[in-house]
């Protein structure tokens, strides 16, 4: 039999049942949505945690350090004994501006920055607080962190503007919203080398080269910044910072400032020659598959490097067998279903015994016959594939609303926690289809195999 | 009448034999028959005298136990199943005391299954359906389920569901057996009309031998599996 007929008859055999072969297709609908909601939910955690992850810069991001600051305190640099490795340089060269231009250069890195990030004071209304200020890139400005912003981002990257932490602008004021717009004092001590001559003399010999004291002064500053958004936290907060930063501005701004920071105290003892060097520079990769290829380029410069590579690795795992065992949760009620079907079809043998007899007896072949039941049950699959899509993407929705009115009352920024993407949706039907005809294989060859003598006879 | 070439289908020592529990059953033993092209056949019993089961073999729809049954030239035991399906389908057309009509199919529809399963294009059907249904009287209720119809009627519609696919042997299992003697009569004219109209073979089982002797050109009786008398009619 054509295709077209086997289908027409499978539908038109389909009606006749109506309720039973109703019943029958919603049971399959509703395993299929059971395993279509289970994904969703593992994809769409999937999706949040990396998005999350990713915002956060922890795995798109290599952290360079020179050796020397790297390495322990008091221990000797390791002997490269093996001549198959090629010799690291024991000492780094400078981590400066040279290096981070010819960082810049490494295939697939989207920038290069240090961390700049001191604890001061700020002034408004004339109160003084103590905060932490960091400088935050242009790029972060793609950050989902800032979806939430309250106001705009910095205008430009020369930007006297800055953008608060929730809770430090609820330090300074009730109604955090109202700051924006307003200005406020930053207090900083900027850092201003010697002169040369001014440098203690007693440095002597060997010790020279890597501790003629770059010693410097430190001068008060202040600086009118404008408020222009507030933020729930401070994105792309990396790793190796200290502490998060509650007052947030540009980064060229925040570099251009020569502030003091934490670490400037040791480069007073190591000395670099009176020029800037970085403690650390953050090197953020187009994407965390990247960040290998780019370790290995910077390390062949010289650097230590650090990144959570492995870290990814073992979220994917983890996430692969979340995945599975939501699967085979979804899977179990699409079990029963399944039942359901064969239950069905078996029915419908011993009702249609007649009728297929008299299908045999007007030319149809086994096949013909065993291709009908398989027609009919690939019908209910198909009906309850899409039903289900729409039912599991409804539960999902469901659990999406659910779960933002729960997190709206912890006060927690709304989350998509279901993800429905096509290939679940396709999958999902497809699915529902092969299952069908799995469950179509017993009947159907029950019925193929029908003697039509005994069928023609039976009442 | 011995010449294979003149015989629409021959039964060759054809035998069917059941196993029931430990006895053996004989339904068909032994039987040799030959129906001629264009003839028509009654294969008169009683009930229990293994003349459906005869019946059965020769239109393809049971294997016998032993012997041959040779129509057109080909012997059906030999056929594959998907063989025998296609002699089904395309060679013989059979109707049934019950009729046998899909209840939730309208006569229109009912008549068009095995132009569907003989893979009979969709642009021939219509004129085929209509064409059968006016051979048979029930152009006009073409669009009626069974339900809706008289025995007579619904045995029209059989009949025209077993011509749709223009086979040359008509097997007919007690026609009239469902129906008043009216009805049966008008029956077996349309039967008899179908044979001498279209030249075809008929082969029908019927336990009344008054109908057999005056529709039937000749008449084989059988009892108990075996074949008794096979005479032409006068």
């Amino acid at each position: 039999m054509k295709a077209r007929d086997l289908g027409e008859l499978a539908i038109r055999n389909l009606r006749e049942a109506l309720l039973r072969n109703s019943l029958t297709t919603l049971g399959i609908a509703v395993g299929v949505a059971s395993l279509v909601a289970m994904l969703s939910l593992g994809v769409g955690l999937q999706e949040l945690a990396s998005k999350r992850l990713s915002n956060s810069g922890l795995f798109d991001t290599v952290i360079v350090m020179s050796r020397s600051a790297s390495r322990g305190f008091g221990r000797a640099p390791e002997p490269h004994n093996d001549p198959a490795n090629k010799p690291a340089p024991r000492v780094s060269p400078p981590l400066d501006d040279v290096a981070r231009q010819a960082m810049q250069k490494i295939p697939n890195v989207v920038e290069v920055y240090p961390q700049v990030r001191f604890p001061t004071e700020v002034r408004f209304g004339g109160a003084p607080y103590a905060t932490m200020v960091a400088g935050i890139p242009e790029s972060a400005q793609e950050n989902g962190a800032f979806d939430g912003i309250d106001g705009k981002f910095f205008s430009g990257a020369n930007a006297n503007e800055a953008i608060l932490q929730i809770e430090f602008a609820k330090d300074l004021s009730e109604q955090p919203s109202s700051l924006v717009g307003k200005d406020l004092v930053l207090r900083y001590a900027e850092r201003q080398a010697l002169a040369p001559e001014a440098r203690s003399t007693e440095t002597t010999g060997a010790a020279a080269s890597d501790a003629a004291g770059g010693g410097f002064s430190v001068v008060p500053r202040d600086m009118n910044l404008r408020i222009v958004g507030i933020v729930d936290t401070e994105p792309a907060a990396g790793f190796g910072g200290i502490g998060s930063g509650r007052v947030l501005i540009p980064l060229d701004v925040a570099e251009k400032l020569r502030a003091t920071q934490l670490n400037d105290l040791r480069d007073v003892v190591r000395g670099t020659n009176g020029k800037t060097t970085y403690a650390s520079l953050t090197i953020r990769a187009k994407s965390p598959s990247q960040v290998e290829k780019i370790e290995t380029a910077v390390k062949d410069m010289g650097f230590s490097t650090f990144s959570l590579l492995d870290a990814t690795r073992n979220l994917r795992i983890f996430f692969t067998i979340f995945d599975l065992l939501l699967a085979i949760f979804g899977s179990l009620a699409l079990a029963v279903s399944t039942l359901g079907m064969v239950n069905t079809l078996v029915m419908a043998i011993l009702e249609r015994r007649r009728e297929i007899g008299v299908l045999k007896a007007l030319g149809a072949a086994d096949r013909d016959v065993k291709q009908l039941f398989f027609a009919e049950a690939g019908v209910m699959g198909l009906a309850g594939g899409i039903l289900g899509v729409g039912m599991g993407w409804l539960i999902g929705r469901a659990v999406t609303w659910g779960t933002n009115v729960y997190l709206r009352r912890q006060n927690l920024p709304s989350a998509h926690v279901f993800s429905v993407p096509l290939w679940l949706v396709l999958g999902g039907i497809i699915f529902s289809i092969v299952v069908s005809l799995v469950a179509g294989l017993y009947p159907a060859s029950r019925a193929a195999r029908l003697n039509p003598v005994e069928a023609l006879r039976y009442e | 009448m011995n010449a294979s070439s003149d015989s629409a289908i021959r039964a060759d020592r054809v035998s069917r034999h059941y196993q029931m529990g430990s006895s053996l059953i004989r339904a068909v033993d032994d039987v040799t028959l030959i129906a001629a092209a264009g003839e028509f056949l009654a294969l008169l019993g009683t009930s229990g005298s293994g003349k459906s089961t005869l019946l059965n073999l020769m239109a393809g729809l049971d294997r016998p136990t032993s012997g041959s049954i040779i129509a057109q030239g080909r012997n059906l035991s030999e056929l594959s199943p998907v063989e025998l399906a296609q002699y089904r389908s395309r060679t013989v057309g059979m109707v049934f005391q019950s009729f046998n009509l899909l209840p939730k199919m309208t006569l229109e529809e009912n008549v068009e299954l095995p132009l569907r399963l003989a893979e009979v294009d969709r642009s021939e059907r219509p004129a085929r359906v209509r064409e059968s249904l006016e051979r048979v009287g029930l152009a006009k209720r073409a669009g009626h389920r069974p339900s809706e119809l008289s025995g007579g009627e619904q045995q029209r519609a059989a009949l025209a569901r077993a011509l749709v696919n223009q086979p040359t042997i008509l097997f007919a299992d007690e026609p009239t057996g469902n129906l008043d003697s009216a009805t049966g009569e008008s029956i077996m004219h349309l039967v008899k009309e179908i044979q001498q109209s279209l030249g075809m073979t008929i082969v029908m089982v019927t336990h009344e031998r008054p109908l057999a002797d005056r529709f039937a050109d000749r008449i084989a009786a059988l009892a108990d599996g075996k074949l008794v008398s096979d005479r032409v009619t006068a």
